[in-house]
């Protein structure tokens, strides 16, 4: 029985889960959610996800939401597939420590940007100039750390592309399409490593299910 | 015999008490090193070089020094996996899969607003702020709308996750402490029936009296 991926293509977070399953090669049937139209905050989508949110996913008869949980049940399930997107021992404490900075440091910032400079504009919403103030320096000095840590190793986590670094992709996309290019072009290190992980072809695959639908 | 591992950060920190609940569920010795946040410590390059976010905890033992407080959990689960409570994180993929899908619930959905309010109710006042009543207002709200979901889920499960208290479950202890007791917001937590009998449950584990004697001894 094949996985199965309920949420959007413009989702960030089920473009993580897409993400994920390309980088490895795997099978998986996209379930289209209807987001326009509610249809993740009613039955049947909440038996999936009480929260409402997208993505859910299936995988036989083990059902999950959250796609960072998502991401990471499939790296270490399908280990031995496609790109390895996690590491064995020691490393893997380093990769964890980055993909919660991910979580909690850089979307913290950047989803809210995201939101007035992305989202808004595409549903004919008016940008609020005062969240972009407030949140635009607290992302430059995320990416401040960022650049200090890329010095030191060629990927967030270790040596080698992991979700640490995949996780960003969604948001970061969005965003290079936004003024706020800027602030990952002034850094040469985030920029050679934005660079480096939007020219992946499993991202390629992502984006072009977007111009598909 | 490895040496104890090190902490560094108040008790009083939400974060560094998450990693002082696992650490005691998993029997594993710490060293608590003080970092004085009131005179900006956790901003000053020596601290820096530990975490550079400038925020607490940061964590060492023999051979790592990492940071972000659900990031030593999971190392700690990891390395001592055969040491104190194995269920916390379980080796068992499809329950560890779970853990991890309630871990982001808290990380993601709970954790915004249960902090906001913590930081607007017992903090705030301690630091001569002035609360931001909106804020607590929308935050309200937002936690009402979590746990009624949570209500939902603990009908039919124990614990989050599961059958077993897990790092999900213990996730959650540090902000909900200070939310029914200084938060004053207990009749949240104990007005629905599933969530106050996980509650009353998962905070009266040993392992967090144990947090709450030492967040009361500083």
């Amino acid at each position: 029985m094949v996985m199965k991926v309920h949420g959007g293509v413009a989702s960030t977070a089920t473009m993580r889960v897409f993400a994920t399953l390309y980088e490895k090669d795997l099978e998986f049937e996209f379930v289209p959610v209807d987001l326009r139209a509610g249809e993740h905050k009613k039955e049947p989508f909440l038996a999936l996800n009480p929260f409402g949110q997208v993505p859910a996913f299936e995988d036989g008869d083990l059902k999950l939401f959250e796609s960072r949980a998502i991401t990471r049940y499939i790296a270490h399930a399908y280990a031995d597939k496609g790109t390895p997107l996690v590491c064995e021992g020691k490393p893997m404490a380093t990769v964890g420590v980055w993909m919660e900075v991910e979580a909690h440091q850089f979307d913290t910032f950047a989803s809210k940007l995201q939101w007035e400079l992305v989202y808004k504009p595409m549903f004919g919403m008016a940008m609020d100039a005062a969240v972009v103030e407030e949140n635009e320096p607290k992302l430059a000095k995320v990416l401040d750390v960022y650049e200090a840590r890329l010095s030191q190793s060629k990927y967030l986590g270790c040596d080698c592309f992991t979700l640490a670094d995949l996780h960003h992709l969604p948001t970061l996309t969005n965003l290079m399409g936004t003024p706020l290019k800027k602030l990952f072009d002034a850094r040469p290190k985030v920029s050679a490593w934005v660079a480096d992980i939007m020219a992946r072809p499993a991202w390629a695959k992502v984006l072009a299910m977007r111009s598909q639908k | 015999m490895a040496a104890p591992v090190k902490v560094y950060g108040p008790t009083l920190s939400t974060a560094v008490s998450r990693v002082l609940a696992c650490l005691l569920e998993k029997d594993v010795e710490f060293q608590l090193v003080p970092v004085n946040m009131a005179t900006g410590e956790h901003k000053k390059p020596e601290y820096l070089k530990i975490q550079p976010f400038g925020q607490v905890p940061a964590f060492q033992d023999e051979s790592i020094a990492i940071f972000e407080s659900r990031a030593i959990c999971r190392y700690i689960c990891e390395k001592h996996a055969d040491k104190g409570n194995k269920n916390l994180y379980s080796t068992n993929p499809l329950v560890k899969a779970s853990i991890e899908q309630w871990l982001e619930a808290e990380g993601q959905t709970y954790n915004p607003p249960s902090s906001a309010l913590v930081f607007q109710l017992a903090f705030a006042p301690r630091m001569n702020i002035k609360q931001d009543e909106e804020s607590i207002k929308l935050n309200d709200q937002k936690l009402s709308k979590v746990l009624d979901i949570y209500d939902q889920r603990l009908e039919s499960s124990r614990f989050l996750a599961g059958d077993e208290f897990t790092l999900a479950d213990l996730s959650h202890l540090p902000n909900t402490h200070y939310l029914v007791t200084v938060g004053n917001r207990g009749e949240a937590f104990s007005s629905r029936k599933n969530v106050d009998r996980w509650w009353n449950e998962i905070s009266s584990r040993d392992s967090w009296k144990k947090v709450v004697e030492m967040q009361k001894s500083k």
